[in-house]
């Protein structure tokens, strides 16, 4: 019974970029929760960005260094008066350091209902050439 | 020895209840700080976290539900709730997958709100849009705002 009955669900507060740089602009940034998880060939990372449309997102691969980047539309354009705010809106920022090489040429990217799916191939390596040492 | 024990309940009711009550509340104080989580529980403490506002004619209720499909969320309204209740699956990844970070989380979620007002039932519009649940509500007709004029 305890198997097929899923855990519930905790509140987790959206957790805030703390950096050593600050914003220029003003505005909440915060961190996505991610799952980061590698097989033979790839690593695959997803990130929960709710409220994040595909041409808001920047990805960015530089030296190793992955840059996801997220603005959100303000949804404060109309006359709406509020009554409970639980959570806040914001962009979204985070950077990772890979270890691997990536093949830049074959990444990935899909957003599906606030979630992004990256995939990351990693480059194969050349096999190691064996070098004989002659004997002069 | 009578007389001494007739003294001493006297002296123990002049302590001040106030301070008794002070370090009662202290030491239950100490006893959530402990049992509280790192991360402390805001608003209701209830997944998923809601942001209610309101126009003149409707009540608008959003939550940030990343990856959960419109065919997992049940949502149910009364003359003055809300319920919203689900499930967020994540699915299993291949075999051999080797994790490095887990931090998004699977689970079922039920929450009812309470709306200020009267609402039309009849009336409730659901769409989940970038893993962001937007409910829109119509007011009851009592419960809207009437302009009245002055006649002078």
């Amino acid at each position: 019974m305890a198997d097929t009955q899923s855990k519930e669900l905790k509140v987790r507060e959206k957790q805030e970029v703390t950096g050593p740089a600050e914003q220029t602009t003003t505005g909440l940034v915060f961190t996505p929760a991610v799952d980061i998880f590698e097989t033979e060939k790839e690593i695959t990372l997803l990130a929960d960005m709710p409220g994040v449309k595909a041409d808001d997102l920047t990805i960015d691969l530089r030296e190793n260094t992955l840059t996801l980047a997220a603005d959100i539309a303000p949804t404060d354009d109309s006359d709406e008066e509020k009554i409970l705010v639980e959570y806040e809106t914001g962009r979204y920022f985070r950077q990772f350091t890979l270890g691997e090489l990536i093949n830049q040429e074959n990444i990935d990217a899909k957003l599906n209902d606030g979630v992004l799916r990256l995939t990351l191939p990693k480059v194969e390596r050349a096999t190691p050439k064996k070098i004989t040492v002659k004997t002069g | 020895m009578i007389y001494r024990r007739f003294l001493d309940v006297p002296t123990w009711r002049f302590r001040s209840p106030f301070e008794e009550l002070h370090r009662m509340r202290q030491q239950l104080d100490r006893l959530f700080e402990d049992a509280a989580t790192p991360q402390q529980a805001v608003g209701a403490g209830v997944f998923p976290l809601i942001n209610l506002t309101e126009d003149k004619n409707r009540y608008f209720i959003r939550a940030e539900l990343p990856g959960v499909k419109g065919d997992d969320i049940d949502i149910q309204v009364t003359a003055n709730n809300l319920s919203i209740s689900g499930e967020r699956k994540i699915a299993a990844e291949e075999e051999g997958a080797r994790f490095h970070r887990r931090e998004r989380e699977a689970g079922s979620f039920s929450r009812m709100i309470g709306l200020p007002g009267d609402i039309d039932p009849d009336k409730v519009d659901a769409k989940l849009e970038n893993g962001i649940l937007t409910v829109e509500v119509s007011k009851a007709e009592a419960a809207k705002p009437k302009q009245i004029t002055v006649k002078s």
